[in-house]
């Protein structure tokens, strides 16, 4: 019995999962990719690698704070459509590229809003609820964009509106900078505020929350207010790369978003995980993309390695909540 | 049959549930087993159904040294487990849950409902139980699922039962039920293994009594050779003195005062007032509003009509955020789905109401937020390894003064307080008691609500009578009798 309990004491696989497993997966994966093509690591794939994560992680960001209650958001890639196509036509029209990226960002909190009111004073499951507001959204991006891309001569001559997707500050693409900045926010706001507080209070039981004090419809509303907002902020940096409002930008980016969340071991039943892990678990989805394009595997196999990937990683999140 | 466990012993990681523990039922007695939450009774229960493996010892069937792998196949052996904490499904009729997974077919592989129907019934009759088997089995009071758990037993060919607090939750009349049904099943040959924190009910039911402490078994009595003192000395490892503590109250101003509060249906023109250093106990029958009126006067739920002055200023308590702001703090009835979260730790459980005061610069704290938790756990004595763990590993008396602690934390002075100290062992209820004097002492006022009439009237100032949402008197307790308080509750004048 005493060496069962000193064995415990100094391994638990459950416990080194939780804290570093992610960690552990994303350096295996870069050490493999790696061996199997060097040119992995050459710096300008990383950045590229690094810029093409940028647009997942902001959307998983906001998405950890919906899981952590336990709810989900289905609705992020038409928040991202529909917002980049108003800050298109407004720098069309000759808006500010500053002020309309301001404006997109906003229009993406106030979609998000309306999915919190839903699901807080509606009481509708966020599956359902979003689910509806993904076609409702999309179907207005279509409607917007009459089924065609908003371009023109303002967006791809325009320094400003193209810098926030595209350029590059010190050699580092200009995205990976915003993700940095929103990732330290989210993280703050998570781990070192009282909102973050609440959030997890209300995943771990919403009953509990509410008896000690915690404004449970207002939080529900602020939480998807944030996935909306992080949505559009993905879709200002999806926009300006492509120096165009695509109408059916970011369909199925929810799927990418949830996985990172997933894979960074977040429990989807609500109250459990930690920022830091979203952000390795967007990496790891990065990192599969990326090396399996290297690779040259085709677009069709690359679903089902991922596919498989998440089902792992929750798989050994399930044992390790038993254990 | 005859089951002897000797020496059994049990660790979970580096904590040590079971030492030493030696144990023996046989067929045609009722064995009670006593002890404080977190004794090990629930643990070696576990090990003898097959739901947990020993690290040591043995049990012998009969003289036979058996193995159960399972819950399942202790059930085959004849030994049937009534838990405390059920399992049902809501939404599934009585009759679908009573026989989940073993459902018995027709020849054609159909589900027999008739059959299964006839012999719930007739199960359900040796308890006179009359229900429609059809309705959800969420309809029934919890006390009526846990009828319909005891059937389920009796359904079974079973030769030891053990039964797991089985009237926590019970009217007096299905006590009578349940007694009549444990001396037939005594008579039969059947042995009863009978878990229970009620100190009368062990007396009248049981031949031997064995107590647990700290995961060795203390003593086994015959029941008719020993007494309450000693039992309680053995559960407790001293003696407890009296049991409840001694009120010296002090009253100041009125701390919370009601005028006519009224929800439609539920509770009409409550009006009642509670001072500083006071503890005003509410007694009533089930279902009589009681924790009703304190739900929405916390804010949880809504009054229709009447006000609410806290400290001599008339508030608008529209949710528990508000209420928490005029310094009121509600222990609720039912902890673990309201009252703690389980999963997190006992620090994020008792700063969460007065987290809003340990931001600086936006932030939280953490060293200010981790000394205050750390200052309440001991004033509270919580015992734990460290602020860090789950609250849901906490035994029910620690997880108790963990919501209290809450409450204190938040600078409560009107401590509403809905049955502190349900499903909470002897000595952690000394506890509580020992810490609501001294709150009193401090100045808070306290409203305790409790179905438990002995501490109504060993634990309070006064005593709020309601009956079917009517407030029928408040009488000062030193002139209260068991009678008397009775009388109020099932209508009659005083």
């Amino acid at each position: 019995m005493d060496n069962q309990t000193e064995t415990k004491r100094h391994f638990s696989f459950g416990d080194f999962y939780s804290k570093l497993g992610p960690l552990v997966a994303l350096i295996v994966l870069i050490v493999l990719v790696s061996i199997l093509n060097f040119s992995f690591l050459d710096p300008l794939n990383l950045l590229n690698l690094l810029r093409q994560v940028s647009i997942n992680a902001l959307i998983a960001f906001g998405m950890e704070f919906v899981i952590l209650t336990g709810g989900i958001d289905l609705s992020v890639g038409s928040i991202l459509a529909l917002s980049g196509a108003f800050t298109a036509q407004l720098v069309l029209m000759g808006v500010p590229s500053f002020i309309a990226f301001l404006i997109g960002m906003v229009t993406g909190g106030i979609f998000g809003a309306l999915n919190g009111v839903l699901i807080a004073y509606g009481k509708a499951a966020p599956f359902i609820a979003t689910l509806a507001t993904q076609t409702i959204f999309r179907g207005a991006t279509y409607v917007f964009t009459k089924g065609n891309p908003i371009t023109g001569a303002k967006m791809s001559n325009n320094f400003g509106f193209q810098f926030f997707g595209q350029g590059y500050l010190f050699g580092i693409p200009f995205p990976v900078y915003i993700m940095v900045l929103f990732y330290i926010l989210a993280f703050i706001l998570l781990h070192r505020t009282t909102f973050g507080r609440k959030t997890y209070a209300l995943g771990g039981n919403p009953r509990a929350a509410f008896v000690a004090g915690v404004k449970n419809n207002k939080m529900i509303i602020w939480i998807y207010t944030l996935a909306g907002f992080l949505s559009a902020v993905a879709g200002m940096i999806l926009t300006s790369r492509l120096a165009s409002a695509q109408p059916d930008a970011g369909v199925a980016y929810e799927m990418d978003a949830i996985a990172a969340v997933v894979l960074g071991g977040t429990s989807l039943a609500g109250g459990k995980g930690k920022m830091f892990g979203t952000l390795i678990g967007a990496l790891i989805i990065g990192v599969l993309n990326n090396g399996m394009n290297l690779l040259g595997i085709s677009s069709f196999y690359q679903q089902i390695v991922k596919g498989i990937v998440i089902l792992v990683a929750v798989l050994l999140d399930r044992k390790q909540a038993k254990a | 049959m005859e089951i002897d466990m000797q020496h059994i012993s049990k660790a979970f990681g580096p904590n040590v549930v079971l030492k030493d523990v030696n144990f023996s039922v046989k067929g045609g007695e009722v064995h009670a087993l006593m002890g404080e939450n977190g004794a090990g009774k629930s643990t070696m229960m576990n090990i003898l159904t097959g739901l947990l493996e020993p690290n040591g010892g043995s049990i012998k069937v009969d003289g036979k040294e058996t193995h159960f792998a399972s819950a399942l196949e202790a059930e085959q052996h004849g030994i049937s487990f009534i838990h405390q904490e059920m399992n049902n499904f809501g939404e599934m009729p009585i009759l679908d849950n009573m026989f989940l997974n073993k459902e018995i077919k027709t020849r054609f592989g159909f589900i027999d409902n008739v059959k299964m129907k006839a012999i719930a019934q007739k199960s359900l009759a040796k308890l006179d139980v009359k229900l429609d088997l059809n309705q959800p089995i969420g309809n029934l009071s919890v006390g009526q699922q846990q009828m319909i758990e005891i059937a389920k037993s009796l359904m079974t060919d079973a030769k030891i039962i053990i039964m797991d607090e089985p009237t926590a939750a019970l009217t007096e009349n299905e006590i009578g039920k349940l007694f009549d049904v444990i001396k037939s099943l005594k008579a039969q040959g059947v042995g009863i293994i009978y878990i229970s924190h009620r100190m009368e009910e062990l007396f009248e039911i049981s031949d031997r009594v064995t107590v647990m402490r700290d995961g060795l078994t203390i003593n086994t009595y015959n029941t008719k050779e020993t007494n309450v003192k000693q039992i309680v000395h053995d559960m407790v490892g001293r003696d407890m003195g009296d049991f409840y503590p001694d009120r010296h109250p002090k009253f100041g101003k009125v701390m919370l005062e009601t005028n006519k509060l009224t929800r439609e249906g539920v509770f009409k023109d409550i009006s009642f007032s509670v001072r500083s250093g006071e503890i005003l106990a509410f007694s009533g029958l089930m279902g009589a509003g009681r924790t009703e009126v304190m739900r929405a006067i916390f804010g949880i739920d809504k009054l229709d009509s009447g006000t609410i002055t806290v400290n001599g200023k008339q508030v608008k308590i529209s949710n528990p955020s508000d209420a928490i702001k005029d310094n009121i703090g509600f222990l609720t009835e039912d902890r673990k789905s309201e009252g703690l979260i389980l999963d997190d730790s006992i620090a994020d459980n008792i700063d969460l109401p007065s987290i809003e005061g340990f931001v600086k610069h936006g932030m939280i704290d953490r060293k200010a937020d981790r000394d205050f938790v750390n200052l309440l756990m001991k004033r509270l004595t919580v015992k734990a390894n460290s602020a860090e763990d789950e609250a849901g590993s906490l035994s029910g008396g620690n997880q108790q003064k963990v919501v209290l602690a809450k409450w204190v934390g938040s600078g409560s002075q009107v401590l509403i307080l809905d049955e502190p100290t349900r499903g909470v062992d002897v000595g952690a209820k000394r506890e509580i008691y020992d810490l609501m004097n001294e709150l009193t002492d401090r100045g808070t006022a306290i409203i305790m609500v409790s179905s438990d009439l002995d501490e109504v009237l060993g634990f309070s100032d006064n005593i709020a009578v309601l009956y079917e949402g009517k407030l029928m008197g408040v009488v000062p307790t030193a002139t209260a009798t068991q009678e008397s308080v009775m009388t109020l509750a099932t209508g009659g004048e005083n």
